[in-house]
């Protein structure tokens, strides 16, 4: 593991977890996927037909109304298709509390760009007790 | 780093249950996320309990884990079960929600008021007070109209607050980002709550994240203060076409004696003009076109006392069209006040059903998908197209005299 490089980050939703990256560069509203398979349904998304289930998400900020984007995530929590944990730039106040209640691991304000540091496919473990993120690049 | 007392301490490390520690932990992920320096106390709730799964259950995981209210929240309405049941078919799995949610909510120690304007009636804040308000209307009406403080709060960030009695100190709690930074100036009349409605959205579509302060041209200025109702529609559409949770209007409310106190020293962002045209035009955005009429919905939000009153008059005893379904949702005081000085039985005998305790946006009136119905509130026209039904929009006026024909010509 020696490509493996860690990065200071600050924790908002705890929790420990690791996993492939998957990198959104535009916000995403959940209620726009597929909770049965995890898949991003959103028709003008670059990601579109992707599936986020199990995966590290890089995502700049949420959109849509509070209830339909903790519906959302919900539905995806109960097939169990939610991403393992997020990397946030922008924190608006419903994706915050929304991934609260599902109780997927966020952390924001990574100390490096997390675009220029994060591809798709890496390896990224969220350490929320230490804010600390690590990136082991795909080999 | 978040200052916490020594009794927000105890409540975020569990010993005050698990239930507890959840509400706090979320604010605390709030706070951080927007660097609150510490929490302030809540004086007053209110939760917009949507009856969708996601809601229903972060308030059993609260109160199964030993939460209880230490700020019992009010609530936004649900639907009438017993009311509405019988005329409309809804799925067992539909009911089985709403029961659940029902009780979840009584568990947690809610005040069961089912009503979206609380800022009229059941929980109205005063100048100044620290509350946590979610519901898109209710929002801008307690900051704007009433001048107490509350952030844009989501059914489960206000439940928390209801719960821990407190919320992050940041955004709209905050003076420097309660004055206005974008210029509106209305140079038509408003005639009557339907209009502020208009205004409302047309304002919402332009403001983005600024504060608007709302003046009225001289040549408009002269009718009487707006009434609660009128600054309900206004708040109502501006934050559904937009989300504007702080906003002035220029010698009505509180914090805008004059445009100057308004702004505050800020410099303006962005300036707008509204004109008769422009409120037409909102009206074509969000209608759909005439025809024949099968629902007439209004109470979106609910409806008070007043508005009541008006419809009994309009309608001077004529009755709705064979065929045509007209329903009003109203507030648990006015649906009261409506049966005891007789307009409930007026409206009942022109064909007008008055119901307690329902939202617009709830499965009870899923059999209209497809058919052409009518409201007077934008708001129910936007969110029912989600639901596939079509709503023509306009005044309360047309609304009762198209009522009686059955038809939009």
């Amino acid at each position: 593991m020696n490509s493996a490089k860690t990065f200071k980050c600050r924790t908002l939703v705890g929790g420990y977890t690791e996993g492939e990256a998957i990198v959104s560069r535009e916000a995403i509203c959940f209620y726009l996927c597929d909770p049965a398979t995890g898949e991003l349904l959103d028709k003008n998304h670059h990601l579109r037909g992707e599936s986020l289930a199990k995966k590290v998400l890089v995502l700049p900020s949420g959109k849509g109304s509070s209830v339909v984007q903790l519906d959302g995530l919900f539905q995806m929590k109960e097939k169990n298709n939610l991403p393992l944990g997020m990397i946030v730039i922008d924190a608006e106040p419903v994706l915050v509390s929304s991934v609260y209640v599902v109780e997927t691991p966020m952390v924001d304000r990574v100390e490096e760009d997390p675009y220029s540091i994060i591809k798709d496919g890496d390896w990224v473990v969220i350490d929320g007790e230490k804010e600390l993120i690590t990136v082991t690049k795909r080999s | 780093m978040m200052f916490l007392s020594n009794e927000e301490k105890q409540m975020l490390d569990g010993s005050m249950g698990e239930g507890v520690r959840k509400a706090m932990d979320m604010l605390v992920a709030l706070g951080k996320a927007f660097d609150a320096e510490k929490m302030i106390k809540v004086s007053r709730t209110h939760v917009a309990l949507s009856g969708q799964e996601g809601d229903t259950y972060w308030c059993e995981l609260l109160v199964n884990g030993g939460a209880h209210c230490l700020v019992p929240p009010t609530t936004n309405p649900n639907w009438d079960v017993e009311t509405l049941n019988p005329i409309y078919t809804v799925s067992s799995e539909k009911l089985f929600l709403a029961a659940r949610t029902e009780d979840v909510y009584r568990r947690i120690g809610a005040i069961m008021t089912h009503c979206c304007t609380p800022e009229l009636a059941g929980n109205v804040p005063t100048f100044g007070e620290h509350v946590a308000f979610s519901e898109s209307s209710a929002t801008p009406y307690v900051n704007s109209i009433l001048g107490a403080r509350s952030n844009r709060e989501s059914s489960v960030s206000a439940l928390a607050s209801a719960v821990t009695g407190r919320t992050p100190y940041y955004g709209l709690h905050l003076d420097k980002n309660r004055k206005g930074n974008m210029v509106v100036t209305v140079e038509t009349d408003l005639r009557n709550a339907y209009d502020w409605g208009l205004l409302g959205w047309f304002v919402g579509m332009h403001t983005g994240n600024l504060v608007p302060v709302v003046q009225f041209s001289k040549k408009a200025y002269h009718w009487v203060r707006p009434t609660p109702e009128e600054l309900l529609y206004f708040t109502t559409e501006s934050s559904t076409s937009g989300a504007v949770p702080m906003f002035h209007l220029v010698g009505i409310t509180p914090e805008a004696s004059t445009l100057e106190t308004a702004l505050g020293g800020n410099k303006i962002q962005k300036e707008l003009t509204v004109t008769r045209e422009d409120l037409d035009e909102v009206q074509r955005l969000v209608s759909d076109p005439a025809g024949k009429i099968h629902l007439v919905l209004l109470g979106c939000p609910h409806y008070t006392y007043n508005q009541l009153k008006e419809v009994a008059a309009l309608l001077k005893g004529r009755k709705i069209a064979e065929g045509v379904h007209f329903w009003i949702l109203t507030s648990f005081d006015a649906i009261e006040l409506a049966k005891r000085s007789g307009h409930f039985d007026l409206l009942k005998a022109s064909g007008v059903g008055v119901v307690p305790d329902t939202c617009m946006d709830q499965p009870c009136f899923d059999g209209f998908q497809g058919k052409l119905n009518l409201t007077d509130s934008a708001k129910c026209a936007h969110y029912q197209k989600r639901r596939g039904l079509p709503f023509v929009l306009r005044s309360l006026s047309e609304c009762i005299e198209i009522a009686v024909k059955g038809e939009v010509k």
